[in-house]
């Protein structure tokens, strides 16, 4: 008797459930009100009244299906949860309809010219068109083979740690903080740059679009690291010198707004240095991209040291390890470990604040989006290339989290 | 009489403005097994830090093994190196494999080469019977495992005096006697040491000197059997009625 009950609610309140969102819809996909002959107001929140009744028909009783139960204990656990519940629901089936034509069914991407963009949608053609430039920049169209044979080296020797002899394993930081950096910088250098081995010059304000954002991202990533490591382990030094030197060095920089730093490394800098010396704008602004953000660096790992016990440091003392060897065997490797969130994030804000170069003139790929906006061929097509922007850096962003919680788990060692 | 291997004359020490340490002299010869007793904060644990320098002091002068303690010292690791401490939380890297953990300061500290080292780590992780674990991290051990793996660690730098931090504080009842053991046989091997403990019968087995401290003071320094027999001053008679 009391089962059949319980199934006579979790009928009624399951169907109540469906009319309402099959009100909602119909509604936004075939513009189709059901309702229409109730009252505009009523009309509007039936689908919610409904929903809402029906969810508490369905969590009246106690069915037996076990997972009808897990449901009903966690998410429609009292009327407010069911209104919040529905009320996502509807706004996802609200949303979807009109981002999905507009993305999809109503955007064009065939042609090569904007008179192909037809239809009511995003217009495809223009990334497509303009590909090249988002990903090389003014870089020479025949010679973008110099870029990604460069790129290809580079991934490769950063790769090349994987599969380290275990003999070997011993000089990967060595490897790492200096060898492969100074490596990357000439290959880098020779390949995009060219000027020598019978390859063309191209000179920096050529370089830009997706390629000038990986090039600028990668060298302040390797470089602001081990700065930072040095300054963190500076700010916790005894000697009074080293420690202020760091304190200042790290609150000047956590002081000024990147956008003032990149101004005064194109515009200031330049005036400071002796006349015949001449240094690259985009080496000033990775100069100065890393030196900001090694103070950022510095504090996330500072908070690791501090994270570990003193006992640590008595150990270590008392095994007759002095200063480095006690930071590079025992008090690092554990620190490190501790502030892989931490630096991730720092990394990840990196990586976006990139785009910033734009205003020394250097144009990465959210730069190039600002130039192509404005090229009078291609007018009002922003929307598009900000939403490609987009896509392009959460795919980057995304990859680098995702390898940072790969990390976490890798060195995950019970304590 | 041999000549002594730690020596410390009118030694003070400060916290702050709070005095911890007031005026020790403290001699010990070598292969002497001395038992440090007294209430917390007495400062036992500061006392033994000092030998091998974890803390500084401000007045007075140690010497350990011939080497003066004090701001010049050059080669502070040279000397840490000869004296082995076992800390209260066993204070392993918990990073490092328990073979790592024991070859870590031999190999980088001492210079051994790694296959040495690693026969040495073995050897002394079979005289503590935790050989078997050698491969596993910190973290799956139990505390009188741990522990153990401390004093086979401190053991492998080959020290000529091991200092014992209270050494069985922190362990669950049924692990202090595994614990206790491997420090019996280490001290019949004749090794100097010098143990903070409250384990008074590890005291009477092992202890040729018990030296009682309270605030800050050595109060009473005797032979074993007279210290427990025939306590000299009243506060030593006090914490000997209080905890036996």
């Amino acid at each position: 008797m009391i089962i059949q009950k319980s199934m006579t609610n979790l009928y009624l309140g399951s169907s109540l459930v469906l009319i309402s969102f099959i009100d909602v819809f119909l509604n936004s996909f075939f513009q189709l009100n059901l309702t229409g002959f109730f009252p505009g107001s009523i009309s509007l929140f039936l689908p919610l009244i409904l929903g809402t009744i029906g969810f508490y028909l369905i969590r009246a009783d106690y069915t037996g299906i076990k997972h009808l139960d897990i449901l009903n204990k966690n998410v429609n656990t009292s009327n407010f949860n069911a209104v919040l519940t529905l009320l996502i629901i509807f706004l996802i089936i609200k949303a979807i309809p009109p981002s999905m034509s507009w993305m999809v069914f109503d955007a064009n991407i065939a042609g090569d010219s904007r008179d192909a963009c037809t239809g009511t949608g995003a217009c495809w053609t223009y990334i497509k068109v303009w590909f090249k430039r988002f990903m090389y920049g003014m870089y020479p169209n025949e010679l973008h083979w110099r870029v990604n044979v460069a790129f290809i080296l580079v991934i490769a020797l950063g790769m090349l740690g994987l599969f380290a002899k275990e003999k070997l394993k011993k000089y990967l930081a060595l490897y790492y903080v200096i060898i492969y950096p100074i490596i990357a910088f000439l290959i880098i250098y020779y390949l995009i740059s060219g000027g020598a081995f019978g390859l063309e010059w191209v000179e920096t304000g050529a370089w830009g679009g997706l390629s000038l954002t990986f090039i600028v991202s990668f060298f302040c990533l390797i470089f602001c690291f081990p700065l930072g490591m040095v300054l963190a382990l500076g700010r916790r030094s005894t000697l009074p010198t080293i420690r202020y030197i760091s304190i200042g060095y790290i609150e000047f920089w956590r002081g000024v707004p990147l956008i003032t730093v990149l101004f005064m490394s194109s515009v200031m800098f330049p005036m400071f240095l002796p006349e015949d010396f001449f240094m690259d704008k985009l080496v000033r602004v990775i100069i100065a991209i890393t030196l900001f953000e090694a103070a950022y660096c510095a504090e996330v790992i500072r908070g690791g040291l501090q994270a570990l016990p003193r006992g640590q440091y008595d150990a270590a003392k008392s095994l007759g390890m002095g200063y480095w060897k006690m930071h590079i065997f025992v008090i690092l490797p554990q620190a490190l470990k501790l502030v892989i969130p931490g630096i991730a994030n720092t990394f990840l804000a990196l990586v976006k604040d990139t785009p910033l170069i734009f205003v020394v003139g250097l144009a990465e790929l959210a730069g190039m989006l600002a130039l192509a906006k404005t090229n009078p061929e291609w007018l009002g097509f922003a929307m598009e290339g900000y939403v490609f922007a987009s896509i392009i850096f959460w795919i980057i962003c995304y990859a680098m989290s995702k390898y940072s919680y790969n990390l976490e788990e890798k060195y995950k060692t019970e304590r | 009489m041999t000549d002594s291997i730690i020596k410390i004359h009118n030694m003070n020490k400060w916290f702050g403005d709070f005095q911890v340490l007031k005026n020790i002299n403290f001699d010990v010869e070598p292969n002497k097994k001395i038992v440090v007793c007294g209430p917390s904060g007495s400062g036992k644990s500061t006392l033994i830090r000092c030998i091998n320098r974890l803390e500084e002091h401000q007045e007075g002068t140690i010497v350990v093994d011939g080497n003066e303690l004090s701001e010049n010292t050059k080669d502070i690791e040279n000397i840490r190196a000869n004296v082995g401490m076992v800390f209260q939380q066993f204070n392993l890297f918990p990073h490092l494999s328990i073979l790592d953990n024991c070859t870590l300061a031999p190999i980088w500290v001492k210079k051994m080469p790694k296959k040495h080292a690693e026969e040495l780590a073995l050897n002394q992780l079979k005289k503590v019977q935790i050989d078997d674990q050698a491969s596993k991290f910190p973290g799956q051990l139990s505390g009188g495992q741990q522990q153990r793996c401390a004093i086979a660690r401190a053991l492998c730098m080959e020290p000529k005096i091991m200092l014992f931090d209270e050494p069985t504080s922190a362990l669950d009842p049924e692990m202090i006697k595994e614990v206790l053991d491997a420090m019996v046989s280490l001290a019949k091997g004749g090794m100097t040491m010098i143990v903070v403990t409250h384990e008074m019968g590890f005291a009477k087995e092992v202890a040729d000197e018990v030296v009682f401290m309270d605030e800050g003071m050595i109060v009473e320094r005797a032979e074993t059997k007279e210290f427990f027999a025939n306590p000299k001053s009243d506060r030593t008679k006090l914490f000997l009625s209080q905890i036996l």
